[in-house]
């Protein structure tokens, strides 16, 4: 009984619906074709009389299944949210009369275009049931922190100070990372004038004292598998002792190491002991202990020091790092400041092309390094001798147009971070030359560590979704991520412990995480049917699918995020959410009403990604673009979802042309589940096949990328899809 | 009478731009209640007068439909629009916001059916282009807006206007007798994220855009852009409607500067290079860019776009603080007078457009918070343990892109966490 599907069609006839529409056919549609047990219209469905109408149904007669025969399922959701009941949302409104002129003419297409909305309203819910959660895994909110440096300490001190438990695991003897190694810090209080404590030692410190918190030092992570809330680590330390822990969910803060300075000969590292990094003037001003800083070569007082910046950064040469690491400017200014703290007679210079100090502490510090007579010159710098006891740094002034040797006792230079961002594993076969260990190991069919973005960095791709990782339940944060200074790096850290305490308890409610946060659905599949061809495996962006002993996909619901690619991969059909199917589409499309051949009315299908395009769609009907009335669109989660059977069943149903609309693909992708939108462009690419095997023109089908702001565009490219109908003749399917 | 139920384990978000928005949704999302309180009719905030975002060029709307469908899905967040906060008493772990709510002459029965925007006629200034154009006195802020409810502006209340508008909702939406309500919502952690508005460009006497129509703000080239916007996505002149295909912009106008604003606000020199291409998207190999800058700040791996950008034969970087603008009488050119720096050149360069790539500074003043906080020389509100459980998220807090300030509202959203954990852990 619990399983019977009783559906109930509630029709408005608010916002101009009752006047451009006859209600009274929907319902006839709704209640014969559809099979709805219960069918009513309301004058204005989402005001609190006829939301209550609804309710009353789902509580006193049972109804389980709801259509919404009214506007926009982006419209009116507190108004339409019932809970415990599958929800389809008929657009009649931003779908149908706002895109159809309200002339004579039109009346009985637009009717027609409304009832084939309900009709597929109905057709979704006999398929759909309200999901539930999986329970694959219990709660457990112990974090896993990789690194421990400052980014790695902070993300742990602060999800301890929300309540929650955490272990470090750290590859070296101590924690503190390159922080640990700094003299001062640049401020990042006001009046941002001195360089600061680094602060690495306190939050050593309050880190051991903490009894939320788990330190490993000399330890890897040897071995990571599972999901969100349910991961598992071996964690090993260097003596050979090797435990395992379960966590729910791991934060990546591995750090960077230092550009290998040895690829700049021409400055001279390499050359002179007294040409050093930035990160080995630290070591030289912490032995001076507040004294005068001491050249490497001789012992000597520091007179005079240059520091070049952007050595080998921001540069195409094969070596060089084409980024900027964010904060040398910053940190230049603070090492000048070392030397003009104990002693102003010093000659400080800095060499720089553009100096970067942003924000309001930026440019305070670097006026106070001003203040302390720094010297700021911007000049390329094109090589460093080693002479008699000095150095000479040869530099054109961009400024005076001049060719320049300066003089100095030491030269620091300011090169970049390269992040410690384990196995790339998108790398070509072969390409690698210097194998890399794996910071992770993940047991993942997918490769052994999160994938990299650009330039060796785990960034997400994302400009407003710092956080949204391809690896459900592993966030990286701190320069592992994107090259930062140390203030970002602990803002990071936080940013990322607040996602991972969300992904583990969201884990344990079987919630979704971003984009579709809170989803319970999750994909099931039918083991008999599969055929092991590993599409869906190899496909899903986020590595969510293992393999079992018997070779057969192992889904992981926590590491899922709800796209769909999968269930479009499958050439058997064997997967399927409880709320959206092969058959939740598959019978929407199967059920509109497909006029004959001779009534001169085709039928265009639109599957519309409901990210970007079936956004662009709604918001074009509310500034009244209009679009051919043969359009039936159809929302899907992601165009990686989408199945060619759909396509084949709409040819073959008797459609005169089907559209898939995504979102941005490439380098710039827009895509939010990363690859579906260019998935389902190779798959479509490989449907003209199937329509020259139909005989079909291969114009019938087409593919495009459209942008959320499309608002004229998207209709236009329906509008185009008809006349190419009304061009190439209708389907020869139709019955 | 609006209806809130909080308590001092609830978050309260002042601000519903992105980093309010943010905070407020990872929040809820963690299981917390929230409300966040928004003073304009809807949540978007500066982004949603945004084009595109660097460096990839895409639509801010993308990430707000996301944004939107999570806020939308979590029960545990309430969102208050065209409220302000006027005072925030208490402590950590149990504040109480003194809250004051503006009418909007709506209710929630209004299903945006445009009829009230059909019967108007009045119109004003659109805040949302920065005056560029006018708007309807009944309006739906923008094409996102949320909520989906219409707005009508207090002005036209008592004229024909209000009660046109009233006589053509078919829903009872408009009440043109709602009045002022103040409101004590408690809560346990604020986050505050008011964000900021542009400098204003007025003040930096030498540029002259107070006196010259081709002199304008980068927001307001950026607005141009939109085929929603003032000009219907044309880039053109104020003064004479003509294209804007050379284009002049002027980094660091009022920034950096004792005189205006001391600061540097981050995101201006990759606002300027990704305003550079919007001259390519208009005109093609006629568009043309010059950007004058002293640095130019295209940070960490942001450098990418500024190497793609200089590869682009026709954007030319002069380095040099443009000292004074001055206007060609017969073209309403703007002339731009100044000094190359490299190779102490003097110039004085016509353009068809100046853009002045104005700075961002916090949108509440020092003096002006409703509560105790620590504040720095540049208005910006500081990490200090003495702002016990008020943590500012976004630009309120620095200058921030958007990226950085989706970060730094996550992280505050966690700081808030915190605080009304302990409440939990003490109520039991």
């Amino acid at each position: 009984m619990a399983d019977e599907i009783k559906i109930g069609v509630y029709i408005c006839k608010g916002c101009g619906l009752g006047e451009r529409l006859d209600a009274g056919e929907l319902e006839t549609i709704a209640t014969r074709e559809g099979k709805a047990a219960v069918c009513k219209q309301h004058d204005f469905l989402c005001s609190a009389d006829g939301v209550a109408t609804i309710q009353k149904d789902i509580d006193d007669e049972g109804v389980n299944r709801v259509a919404i025969a009214a506007c926009s399922r982006r419209a009116k959701t507190d108004a339409f949210a019932f809970d415990g009941v599958a929800l389809a949302r008929a657009n009649l409104r931003e779908g149908v009369i706002w895109v159809r002129p309200d002339t004579d003419e039109a009346r009985e297409t637009t009717q027609e275009m409304a009832a084939d909305y309900v009709r597929m309203a109905c057709a979704e819910l006999k398929h759909a049931k309200p999901p539930a959660p999986s329970e694959e895994q219990g709660r457990n909110t112990h974090l896993l922190v990789v690194g421990g440096g400052v980014t790695g300490m902070t993300a742990a001190l602060e999800a301890s100070k929300a309540g929650y438990p955490v272990t470090i695991v750290e590859k070296t003897g101590q924690l503190g990372g390159v922080a640990g190694q700094l003299w001062k810090r640049i401020p990042d209080r006001a009046p941002y004038k001195e360089p600061a404590d680094t602060g690495a030692a306190a939050l050593a410190a309050a880190v051991e004292a903490d009894s939320n918190i788990t330190v490993h030092l000399n330890s890897t992570v040897t071995r990571t598998s599972g999901a969100p809330g349910r991961f598992s680590a071996d964690i090993a330390t260097e003596s050979g002792a090797t435990s395992t822990e379960n966590f729910g969910a791991i934060i990546q803060t591995s750090g960077f190491k230092p550009y290998d300075a040895n690829q700049l000969p021409e400055l001279g590292y390499g050359k002179s002991p007294d040409v050093v990094s930035q990160l080995e003037l630290e070591a030289l001003a912490r032995a001076a202990e507040g004294g005068p800083i001491k050249r490497p070569s001789d012992g000597k007082e520091v007179k005079s020091v240059a520091f070049v910046q952007c050595a080998g950064q921001r540069s195409q040469k094969e070596g060089h790092l084409p980024y900027c690491s964010g904060h040398c400017c910053l940190t230049s200014i603070k090492q000048a400041m070392y030397f003009k703290d104990q002693n102003p007679a010093v000659e400080t210079t800095i060499l720089f092309d553009d100096l970067r100090t942003p924000g309001a502490g930026g440019e305070d510090f670097y006026r106070s390094g001003q203040d302390k007579g720094v010297t700021f010159s911007k000049g390329e710098v094109s090589e460093v001798v080693a002479g008699n006891g000095a150095l000479e740094v040869k530099f054109k002034d961009l400024i005076l147009d001049e060719d320049i040797a300066l003089s100095a006792d030491l030269v620091v230079l300011a090169t970049g971070m390269v992040p410690n961002s384990g196995v790339n594993i998108e790398a070509e076969q072969g390409s690698v030359e210097v194998p890399v260990e794996s910071i992770l190991n993940l047991d993942y069919r997918q490769g052994a560590d999160v994938p990299q973005l650009v330039h060796g960095f785990t960034d997400s791709h994302f400009i407003c979704f710092p956080y949204e990782t391809r690896r459900t339940g592993i966030y990286t944060a701190g320069p592992v991520r994107r090259p930062m200074d140390m203030a970002q790096a602990m803002e990071d850290a936080a940013g990322a412990a607040l996602k991972a305490i969300q992904a583990a308890e969201n884990a344990a409610l079987g919630r979704g995480a971003h984009p579709r946060s809170g989803d319970l659905s999750f994909p099931s599949f039918r083991k008999e049917g599969c055929t092991q061809c590993k599409r869906c495996t190899v496909e899903c962006p986020f590595g969510a699918i293992n393999e079992d002993e018997q070779r057969y996909p192992l889904f992981n619901e926590s590491r899922c995020r709800r796209c769909g690619t999968c269930m479009g991969a499958c050439p058997v059909r064997v997967i399927s959410f409880e709320n959206y199917s092969v058959d939740t589409v598959g019978g929407q499309i199967k059920n509109i009403d497909i006029p004959e051949e001779f009534d001169e009315k085709p039928r265009i299908l639109v599957l519309a990604c409901e990210n970007d395009a079936y956004p662009a769609l709604d918001m074009a009907a509310m500034n009244r673009v209009e679009y051919s009335a043969f359009a039936r669109v159809i929302p899907v989660r992601c165009l990686g979802s989408v199945n060619t059977i759909w396509v084949t069943d709409a040819l073959n149903s008797g459609y005169d042309g089907v559209i898939l609309m995504g979102c941005q693909k490439g380098e710039d992708y827009q895509c939010h589940f990363v690859k579906g939108s260019e998935i389902a462009q190779v798959r479509m690419s490989k449907v003209d096949d199937t329509l020259q095997s139909l005989s079909l023109e291969p114009e019938r089908v087409a593919t495009y990328e459209v942008a959320i702001t499309d608002l004229h565009r998207a209709p236009r490219l329906i509008n185009e899809m008809a006349e190419t109908v009304e061009k190439i003749g209708m389907s020869p399917f139709k019955f | 009478m609006t209806d809130v139920v909080a308590t001092n384990q609830t978050i309260l978000v002042v601000g519903g731009g992105i980093s309010g928005m943010t905070a407020a949704i990872e929040a809820a999302e963690c299981g917390k209640d929230v409300v966040l309180l928004e003073k304009n009719p809807s949540v978007g905030g500066r982004v949603s007068q945004l084009y595109k975002y660097f460096p990839k060029m895409c639509y801010p709307s993308c990430g707000m439909e996301i944004n939107l469908r999570r806020l939308k899905a979590q029960k545990r967040l309430r969102v208050i629009t065209m409220a302000e906060v006027t005072k925030i008493g208490g402590g950590p772990g149990d504040y109480t916001a003194t809250v004051k709510i503006a009418p909007r002459y709506v209710n929630e029965n209004c299903t945006a059916c445009g009829e009230c925007a059909a019967a108007v006629e009045t119109e004003f200034d659109d805040e949302f282009n920065y005056g560029l154009s006018k708007r309807n006195a009944a309006y739906l802020p923008f094409n996102m807006a949320y909520p989906q409810r219409y707005v009508l502006d207090p002005r036209v209340i008592g004229t024909d206007d209000a009660e046109k508008a009233k006589a053509a909702c078919k829903y009872d939406a408009i009440d043109l007798d709602m009045q002022e309500e103040t409101l004590q919502i408690k809560a346990g952690a604020v986050v505050w994220a008011t964000g900021w508005k542009p400098y204003d460009a007025g003040k930096i006497q030498p540029y002259g855009y107070d006196r010259f129509q081709n002199v304008i703000t980068s927001v307001e080239f950026e607005r141009m852009m939109d085929p929603f916007g003032p000009t219907g996505g044309k880039l053109v002149r104020p003064s004479d409607g003509k294209e804007a295909k050379d284009v002049a912009f002027i980094q660091c106008a009022g920034s950096r500067d004792k005189n205006h604003l001391a600061h540097c606000s981050r995101i201006c020199c990759m606002a300027s290079l990704k305003q550079s291409t919007y001259l390519r998207e208009k005109f093609g190999d006629d568009g043309k860019a010059t950007v004058y800058y002293i640095d130019i700040r295209a940070i960490d791996r942001f450098e990418d776009f500024y190497t793609k950008v200089k590869a682009d034969g026709n954007v030319r970087f002069v380095k040099s603080k443009v000292a004074n603008i001055t206007q060609e009488k017969e073209t309403g050119n703007p002339v731009l007078h100044g000094v190359d720096t490299e190779g102490y050149e003097r110039y004085s360069n016509p353009h068809d457009l100046a853009v002045l790539a104005i700075g961002m500074e916090p949108s509440v003043p020092k003096g002006a918070f409703p509560m105790e906080v620590v504040v720095n020389d540049s208005g910006f509100i500081e990490p200090d343990e003495a702002n016990g459980g008020i943590f500012a998220a976004g630009s309120a807090s620095d200058a921030l892109d958007v990226n950085r300030s989706v970060q730094h509202a996550t992280a505050s959203a966690l700081r808030a966490i915190q605080v009304v954990n302990r409440v939990a852990g003490a109520e039991g």
